[in-house]
């Protein structure tokens, strides 16, 4: 390394100083050849921790659930080539949920950059389309704008995971470092106002039709603004949706929420939807799991779409009223206006929507004494128990689903769960992440016997580093949601489903210094998960549940919002 | 949703887009990446330095209903390095092309041909000739037909610069 002259930082001291100065208090990651001279510069710091998973994979998830549970930029470094691809299913994963994260991985030495030298991978060239920007840093002196602006981009606007590819001999390169410098981005300036004319000439639209129906998505988590949307709602007495981003902007048993909406939504909310003449979407993007059918979609509804992106907005749905802005920014602007309108007296809608409720509401049915627990019953009861003490991650699938309609949510940032992306392995490394970043909250991950498998690894990382969290997997033997279409769609033929050998999970856990379960009763379930509790150690509670259970309600692909299966109209599977 | 039948069913269009982009962190592919990433059509593309600044222009023919010219804007607005991209209404617009025509083809032919689609003889060699003409890009497509049956060796065509009038 080059001898250091007057107040020149290497560019691996810049990093380290970078990541001191955003506040940065711990970064999970995995070492390697191109990235060691970062590593011996965190080696020498105290400004953070450095939590090493046993995957690079997992070590974006972590950084990702960080983020997701506290709202601040999550940091992850890996190496160069197999490093850094390993990290691409966790920043695709935090890309497609806008999720805020610094990704820093290693590459070889510009000098060989393009040789095919040890390692190296075009990484940007990878990341560029699942990062909000990326930046290949060729000079040492761009460094400390790159890191900077890598914060920026990634908090600002509509957030997302930024990629920094540093080069082995940047980082021991020397450049003068001045944090405080401003650098200027003329190419990048989000809206974040909402236009004020439009807005009032929406909520006067709002306050005259007869059936609004207020939907809102993660953009209400990622602006910080669920007591601005309670407030509106009961001001206006809208009726509210969520998407599943958006599950605990109100509180589960609000009298307004009519529940989540979708291929797996409530009864009520997707007859909501279909049936509203005013659609209020708030940071949501009409996904095509929510929408259903698009060409018979919300025929009637009129549209107001606020969005920090503006290619959100007519994207799937054409708004009448567009809003271009931070959601959080806006709802203080429309809070400002609510009082000046007179809006329409809803209770009729109000009742039509509890009939539905009523009619068909969300519920299981119970197992019978002696038969397999219900996989909703395990996510209820810990609902019962835990409650608003735990953080709730999920895997993807079925348990996913299920975790969605039954644990009671009622704060937002409550629930972290892969949602654009549907990355199955998310779920103990994001209840390692949540752990780390709430060390007085219980971090609770519901997952399934095929998802647990893709980190399971982890659970050493857990033990070594001090962060106990409870993982319950739903255990039917299949990969569970796959099974379910198979059963409707591809009659009952289980393609590579069943899943019928398996580690001894309890086994497992304990191997890696964690405690384990095995339960097939309520009694032995309340007791496990007492004890879980109560170790302080990374727990995992394997319940044996009904084989056969299907997540339900469910629009079909292909069909509209309105035709849903249900559980009362279906015979035996 | 029903009010807006123009904008979801159009007939799919020519557009012109500039975008202005600053010349650096790979902008070019970041461009071409979102183009198929997203499906859109590239009908053609020119990029070249704007003198004296920070900015490249990058000139876009594309075609796609309403809706997807909507996207197109906005996705390419969305990337960090563009700084301003300008859907043209009323354009100039100008597409080069160059051809090789082997020399025992009749000249004088070629000469009158190339002239009355702005163009001339460039180059003459033992066995070739190289023409080159510059116009409206439907005239060049124009003219690329009619010369087919001169044989050309090669063509090589520059693709669309545009200007709003």
């Amino acid at each position: 390394m080059k001898q250091k002259i007057d107040n020149q930082l290497t560019g691996s001291q810049i990093v380290i100083e970078a990541l001191h100065r955003e506040n940065t208090e711990v970064v999970f990651g995995y070492p390697g050849g191109a990235i060691m001279n970062v590593y011996d510069e965190i080696y020498k710091q105290e400004h953070f921790q450095h939590i090493l998973t046993k995957h690079e994979q997992a070590a974006v998830h972590a950084a990702d659930a960080y983020a997701r549970s506290t709202g601040k930029v999550g940091v992850a470094i890996v190496t160069s080539g197999p490093g850094f691809t390993n990290a691409v299913t966790g920043i695709a994963t935090a890309y497609t949920d806008s999720i805020p994260m610094v990704v820093i991985s290693g590459q070889v030495p510009t000098a060989v950059i393009g040789t095919d030298a040890f390692q190296e991978i075009d990484a940007v060239g990878i990341s560029r389309s699942c990062t909000k920007h990326n930046f290949l840093v060729s000079d040492v002196k761009d460094l400390t704008r790159v890191m900077k602006l890598a914060f920026y981009l990634a908090r600002s606007g509509r957030p997302g995971p930024v990629h920094i590819d540093l080069p082995k001999d940047v980082s021991a390169n020397l450049a003068d470092f001045n944090y405080e410098q401003e650098f200027d981005l003329p190419t990048y300036k989000p809206t974040t106002k909402g236009n004020v004319r439009q807005i009032k000439a929406a909520l006067q639209h709002i306050s005259e039709a007869k059936r609004p129906l207020l939907y809102v998505g993660g953009g209400a988590v990622l602006s910080n603004c669920y007591e601005d949307i309670r407030e509106f709602a009961h001001q206006s007495k809208i009726p509210v949706v969520e998407t599943l981003m958006a599950r605990g902007v109100m509180r589960s048993d609000d009298e307004y929420l009519f529940g989540m909406l979708g291929m797996h939504g409530e009864y009520a909310a997707n007859m909501a939807m279909s049936q509203t003449d005013m659609i209020i979407c708030l940071g949501a993007r009409f996904d095509d799991r929510v929408t259903g059918r698009l060409d018979v979609f919300a025929k009637k509804a009129h549209v107001v779409h606020v969005d920090i992106d503006p290619a959100s907005i007519a994207k799937i749905v054409k708004p009448n009223y567009p809003i271009v802005g931070d959601l959080g920014i806006v709802m203080k602007q429309i809070l400002e206006h609510t009082k000046d309108f007179d809006f329409n007296d809803y209770s009729d809608w109000h009742n039509t929507l509890k009939k539905y409720r009523k009619k068909h509401p969300l519920r299981f049915i119970e197992n019978e004494e002696g038969d397999r627990l219900k996989p909703q019953w395990a996510i209820k009861r810990v609902g019962e128990l835990l409650g608003d003490k735990a953080l709730i991650s999920t895997d993807v699938g079925q348990h996913q689903m299920w975790t969605a309609q039954f644990y009671p949510f009622n704060y937002p940032r409550q629930f972290m769960t892969s949602g654009g992306l549907g990355t199955m392995g998310v779920g103990l490394p994001y209840a390692m992440g949540v752990k780390r970043a709430h060390p007085d909250k219980i971090s609770v991950n519901f997952t399934g016997d095929g998802s647990i498998m893709m980190n399971i690894q982890e659970i050493i990382t857990c033990t070594q580093y001090n962060l106990p969290h409870i993982n319950i997997i739903l255990n039917n033997n299949y990969l569970g949601m796959v099974r379910q279409w198979q059963t409707r769609f591809y009659d009952d033929r289980l393609a590579e489903t069943v899943l019928d050998t398996q580690a001894d999970f309890k086994m497992l856990a304990e191997s890696m210094g964690g405690v384990g379960y095995k339960v097939h009763t309520k009694e032995e379930f309340d007791k496990a998960l007492e004890d879980a509790v109560a170790s302080n150690k990374t727990a995992m509670i394997e319940v044996i549940v009904d084989r056969r259970e299907e997540v339900l309600p469910m629009v079909p692909n292909g069909h509209a919002l309105n035709e849903m299966l249900l559980l009362e109209n279906l015979g035996d599977k | 949703m029903g009010t807006f039948k123009d904008f979801y069913n159009s007939e799919e269009k020519r557009e012109v887009l500039s975008v202005i982009v600053v010349n650096k962190d790979s902008v070019l592919s970041r461009i071409v990446d979102l183009f198929s990433a997203r499906g859109y059509n590239i009908d053609s593309l020119t990029v070249a330095p704007i003198p004296n600044s920070q900015y490249s222009r990058i000139t876009i023919v594309t075609f796609g209903k309403t809706r997807t010219i909507d996207q197109i804007v906005k996705q390419l607005n969305k990337l960090i390095p563009v700084f301003k991209v300008m859907e043209h209404k009323d354009v100039i617009e100008k597409d080069t092309v160059l051809v090789k025509i082997p020399l025992d083809q009749s000249l004088s032919d070629v000469d009158v041909l190339a002239r009355a689609y702005n163009g001339a003889i460039m180059n003459v060699t033992s066995d070739a000739i190289v023409i080159s003409a510059t116009d409206e890009p439907k005239r060049i497509s124009n003219f690329i037909k009619v010369i087919e049956k001169y044989k050309p060796i090669e063509i090589v065509r520059s693709g669309v610069v545009a200007m709003e009038r």
